[in-house]
């Protein structure tokens, strides 16, 4: 066979003259990309086959490794990019669909970069939250029209019966993530942060292992068309149900597992047979119409009774502000927007890359819609899609979302170094992958006090900048375009996002 | 010692009929009889085991969704989503079904009498000791066993209509048997099924089947035999296994 045409993306350098040839990154690399040469007594590198997630270099003891990003030399101009090459060339030789992980890597515009926040100057000073209450305490779930108190009794008390909440410490929450795309120590690092923290991580829709039943109270549970692992006691486990209709980086493309992702421990939580392929494709063949999906809302109201919020999980597309009108009115509790730049641990580049819309417009306009239309009370607008820090987390909620959904970045705080070759099953942060080898290398302690430490930190400077605009709760946060000021958008995008220019 | 309940159903919302159910339940009434259900939704979603539950009358859309090991019997018509995702126990169904039903099922059994609409038993899988099992006395329309994992799913034709079943039968299944009585031209079949004469261990599976199902539906066994029937199977357990560049 010949050799490919694809040129590697890495140069793995090695200094000979720090190199002990001990052999840690040979061990180290599920990629095979280092191999030991007792005939010359030196290790050496097929660097064709480096993904660039510099586990190597981080262990290598002596410091002798670098892995330097080496794009592709062919002779190309603006239109051909290297990468587009390249991909030519891998499916001239393979025939096969590209895949792509995580999050859409191309230089798109970044919407939050154009936002910019307030604070006060002078008039309705700031708060310092270091010596002054400032509540990050959010409610996700349906909310009245209005609330009546009892007051004959010697005490005022709630007449109103409410609908079941959620309760987080902050407006902040792990996306879904299933066991199989990740692995059962990253897992676990998610669900002990999410209880640790006070708020929820989500189990995807692969189910939830029998070892993580005890985080239930801390984890939102998916149902999509797969069903996978759906049971009474799944549904009875968690704090909510998420029925999963799409997801940001592949709208309109179900869910894939390949069987050899399925080992036992998989299967026991999908409650699918080892080495068979889960599949869930994106339509659920029971949910034709907005009627259809109220049916499946209120199946999963019956299954917990009623005392859980019914979340329904969305892809960011064109018009999704009508979809997402149509689930509040199908009694959804709570609607969860993914946007264009979600993450995913496989998905079509093609899809990843060009289907969808960014959260920034889709946010705005779903708020938008709900107002516009009195419903916005009746769910709980939640955002996701690339989050990158708390500054974007502050922007989405003035955007008019009542939380947000963490993927990437919760990954990236579990020492995730985006190499974005999850789908290879091959993590060598032992993060995307199910062999043994792989996962003992991420301890779920350890990942979960990072996660802990990430979420801290993001909540001081969310109370920060909430201070800093004189606002001492995220209530008052919440859907406050005021706040926000854009530069170098066009005046459309402007009446999309409804905010005004800086300097307006 | 079995507790017996009729509750009427005649006029009563879905949410408040369902919650009565679930109070007999709680006050520990083994069997009820339902009397003049008129397509009250969602009746037996997620109930356990040891619950027998009789319907007269026609009860309405996701009948027995998510139920974990409880007894339906209905001595009339169902409508759709019946047994969605269901995980255990058994629904017998003396008339016809709708559409959508049996989807995701994972366990236990239904047993429908006469004929089901389309899309029947998409997405059933089996697990370990649950093995779902769908028996139709009629015929089925398209899409039957769509992306079918696991289980066993009969249509037995039993008026003998040219048609037992509809086109795109068992697209995408990696998993389970069909077993149907009759012959389907290709061109009905998806792409990802095969089709075969049952072997012995085959025709032992299908025949301590058929004995409970007309035990159940109280039809009488007309006499069948093995060689009326077709085993469809899927070709291939990773049916998209190489869809994928490196």
């Amino acid at each position: 066979m010949a050799p490919r045409l694809v040129q590697p993306e890495f140069s793995v350098q090695r200094d000979g003259e720090r190199c002990i040839a001990c052999g840690v990154c040979v061990r180290q690399c599920a990629n095979q990309v280092h191999s030991y040469h007792p005939e010359y007594e030196e290790v050496r590198a097929a660097a064709e086959r480096c993904v660039g997630c510099h586990r190597c270099a981080w262990l290598c003891p002596t410091g002798a490794l670098s892995i330097i990003h080496t794009p592709p030399t062919y002779r190309h101009g603006g239109h051909w990019s290297s990468e587009a090459i390249s991909n030519v060339y891998k499916q001239a030789d393979s025939g096969g669909v590209l895949l792509g992980a995580m999050g859409n890597s191309q230089p798109v515009p970044v919407y939050w970069d154009h936002l910019l926040l307030n604070a006060s100057q002078v008039t309705n000073p700031s708060i310092d939250p270091l010596r002054e209450p400032m509540e990050l305490k959010t409610f996700l779930g349906r909310k009245p029209d209005q609330v009546e108190l009892e007051m004959s009794g010697p005490e005022p008390s709630l007449a109103t019966t409410l609908a079941p909440q959620l309760e987080l410490s902050m407006p902040i929450m792990f996306s879904a993530m299933s066991y199989g795309a990740i692995s059962y120590p990253a897992c676990k690092s998610l669900a002990m942060a999410a209880r640790e923290l006070g708020t929820l991580a989500n189990s995807g829709e692969g189910g939830l292992h029998p070892d993580f039943w005890d985080f239930g109270p801390s984890m939102i549970v998916q149902v999509a068309s797969g069903r996978f692992g759906v049971t009474p006691d799944y549904l009875g486990a968690a704090a909510a149900v998420e029925i999963k209709i799409g997801q940001g980086a592949k709208p309109g493309i179900g869910g894939h597992l390949p069987g050899e992702k399925v080992d036992d421990s998989v299967s026991r939580t999908r409650m699918i047979p080892v080495g068979s392929d889960a599949l869930s494709p994106a339509p659920h063949h029971d949910i034709y119409s907005i009627e259809d999906l109220r049916q499946l809302i209120y199946s999963l109201k019956e299954a917990v009774r009623y005392r859980k919020p019914i979340s329904v999980k969305i892809a960011a597309v064109h018009n999704v502000a009508a979809i997402a009108s149509g689930i509040v009115r199908a009694g959804a509790d709570i609607v969860a927007i993914d946007g264009y730049k979600g993450g995913t641990g496989a998905a079509p580049a093609m899809i990843r890359d060009n289907v969808g819309i960014p959260i920034e417009f889709a946010l705005a306009a779903v708020d938008d819609r709900l107002r516009s239309e009195g419903i916005r009370n009746l769910a709980s607008v939640v955002a996701c899609g690339g989050f990158r820090c708390s500054a974007d987390v502050v922007k989405a909620l003035a955007l008019g979302a009542d939380a947000v959904y963490i993927g990437t970045a919760a990954l990236i705080a579990l020492g995730c170094h985006m190499c974005q070759q999850c789908f290879t099953g091959k993590c060598n942060w032992g993060i995307a992958t199910q062999d043994p080898y792989l996962t003992r290398r991420l301890n779920p302690e350890i990942g979960a006090q990072r996660l802990y430490n990430l979420l801290s930190g993001w909540a001081h400077e969310i109370k920060e900048m909430m201070g800093g605009m004189g606002i001492n709760a995220v209530e008052s946060l919440r859907g406050n375009r005021h706040h926000l000021r854009a530069w170098g958008l066009s005046d459309r995008e402007l009446k999309i996002l409804g905010i005004s220019a800086v300097g307006e | 010692m079995s507790r017996n309940k009729t509750i009427d159903a005649r006029g009563v919302y879905y949410k408040q009929l369902n919650e009565t159910i679930h109070a007999a339940v709680a006050e520990g009434y083994h069997h009820l009889v339902l009397q003049g259900a008129l397509g009250q939704r969602y009746i037996g979603v997620g109930l356990g085991p040891e619950v027998r539950i009789t319907i007269n009358g026609v009860p309405g859309n996701d009948l027995a969704a998510f139920m974990d090991g409880a007894t339906i019997i209905v001595n009339d018509n169902v409508q759709d989503g019946i047994c969605n995702t269901m995980n255990r126990g058994k629904v017998v169904v003396r008339g016809d079904a709708g559409d959508i039903i049996s989807y995701g099922m994972r366990g236990g059994r239904l047993y429908i009498a006469g004929d089901v609409g389309y899309r029947t038993g998409i997405h059933m899988k089996s697990f370990r000791d649950q093995k779902p099992v769908v028996v139709i006395g009629g015929t089925a329309q398209d899409y039957l066993g769509e992306y079918m994992a696991g289980g066993m799913l009969v249509v037995l034709n039993l008026q003998d209509s040219p048609r037992p079943a509809g086109d795109f039968l068992g697209t995408g299944m990696h998993g389970g048997k069909i077993y149907l009585r009759g012959r389907v031209p290709p061109h009905q079949l998806g792409r990802e099924v095969g089709t075969a004469e049952l072997g012995d261990q085959d025709w032992e599976e299908l025949r301590a089947v058929l004995d409970d199902f007309f035990a159940e539906t109280r039809l009488e066994d007309p006499g069948l035999a093995r060689d009326q029937f077709t085993l469809l199977y899927p070709k291939s357990l990773r049916p998209y296994g190489n869809l994928y560049a490196y």
